[in-house]
């Protein structure tokens, strides 16, 4: 990008490509999909004392049909999973998801028959993000790598 | 009413039933009943006027394998008159774990003992609708017994199957397109 000054106004030139990029990675609509305590780190990352709003990605969807993102945030068990796919599925492309905190990751603490072994098994995951629950400054930060991501990804 | 008074008066209104007191760690009065007299006991429980056990709180159960019997039944009832609670137990065998449903004297069991059904495989005779409550319907096998193999690794299922036949989402598909016009 560069400030033309041939013109008489001010003027910004760059490429399709770039400002696609740019209008992509700075409104990310997370769809809520709280399954456990990592839920309330990630509301506590909307809310006033850790903003995500400043990184773009405040306005949670109740429709993943407005949605970009997906925070899989908590253990999900198998019988959630066919749900999880779904409304994955649902959200129009394109589409990115976050797997919040080790029970999302890896399945945690939970070594059970009951819980699913990784969300990655179910669904295509973008960003892991560590902890038991991961800090809100945690997920922010898996936030900032996801546009980081999204910056580099070519259009063709 | 203590515990002996009790049983005293349960064992005169159903004279068959085998009841057992037995001391218990937290003071809550407990009794063992007989599998088969289950049903009368209960309706005595709820429907005498000085005991009035309206109120059923629980039921659960415990898998003492590789002891028999094995699982231990338990009912945990309430009487908001008389300001009781009293827990009563079954005992069942592995081989032979069923035992007559109580949801005609409390409707409250119906969804209790579907939950046993599903996490310990203890069927409930004469239940009115014996399914799965937590446990996806196909599971095979009963998590909360002692001997079910808890980290058992198997690929989760991404999709569910068509909830209705391939006619029905047809129909329902085309009948969408006209009303849109």
């Amino acid at each position: 990008m560069g400030l033309e000054s041939d013109f008489d106004i001010p003027v910004l030139t760059t490429t399709v490509e770039k400002m696609v990029q740019w209008a992509r990675r700075s409104s990310i609509w997370p769809v809520t999909f709280g399954l456990a305590c990592c839920a309330i780190e990630m509301m506590a990352m909307s809310c006033s004392r850790y903003d995500v709003a400043r990184f773009g990605a405040e306005v949670f969807r109740g429709s993943p049909r407005q949605s970009d993102l997906m925070i899989v945030a908590g253990r999900l068990s198998r019988k959630m999973a066919p749900a999880l796919r779904r409304i994955y599925d649902q959200m129009p492309e394109p589409k990115w998801v976050i797997s919040m905190g080790a029970c999302a990751s890896i399945g945690g603490v939970f070594d059970n028959y009951a819980l699913v072994q990784g969300v990655d098994q179910i669904v295509p995951v973008d960003v892991y993000v560590p902890g038991c629950p991961p800090r809100p400054e945690s997920l922010i930060y898996g936030i900032v790598q996801l546009q980081r991501k999204i910056d580099r990804q070519k259009l063709a | 009413m203590d515990q002996n008074t009790l049983i005293a008066s349960l064992q005169d209104a159903v004279p068959a039933a085998q009841l057992e007191s037995v001391p218990s760690v937290d003071l809550q009065t407990t009794m063992y009943v007989s599998r088969d007299e289950l049903p009368a006991v209960a309706r005595v429980l709820r429907d005498r006027s000085d005991l009035a056990f309206t109120f059923l709180a629980e039921v659960t159960a415990v898998d003492f394998w590789p002891r028999e019997p094995r699982f231990e039944l338990v009912y945990i009832i309430v009487s908001i008159a008389h300001r009781l609670r009293l827990r009563v137990k079954v005992r069942l065998h592995g081989a032979d774990a069923h035992v007559a449903t109580v949801s005609g004297v409390w409707p409250a069991a119906n969804w209790l003992e579907r939950e046993v059904w599903d996490l310990f495989g203890i069927a409930f005779d004469g239940h009115p609708d014996p399914r799965r409550l937590l446990m996806p319907e196909d599971w095979e096998g009963y998590p909360l017994r002692k001997d079910y193999p808890v980290q058992i690794r198997m690929t989760p299922r991404a999709s569910e199957p068509l909830q209705v036949t391939e006619e029905e989402f047809r129909a329902s598909v085309t009948k969408d397109r006209l009303t849109r016009g």
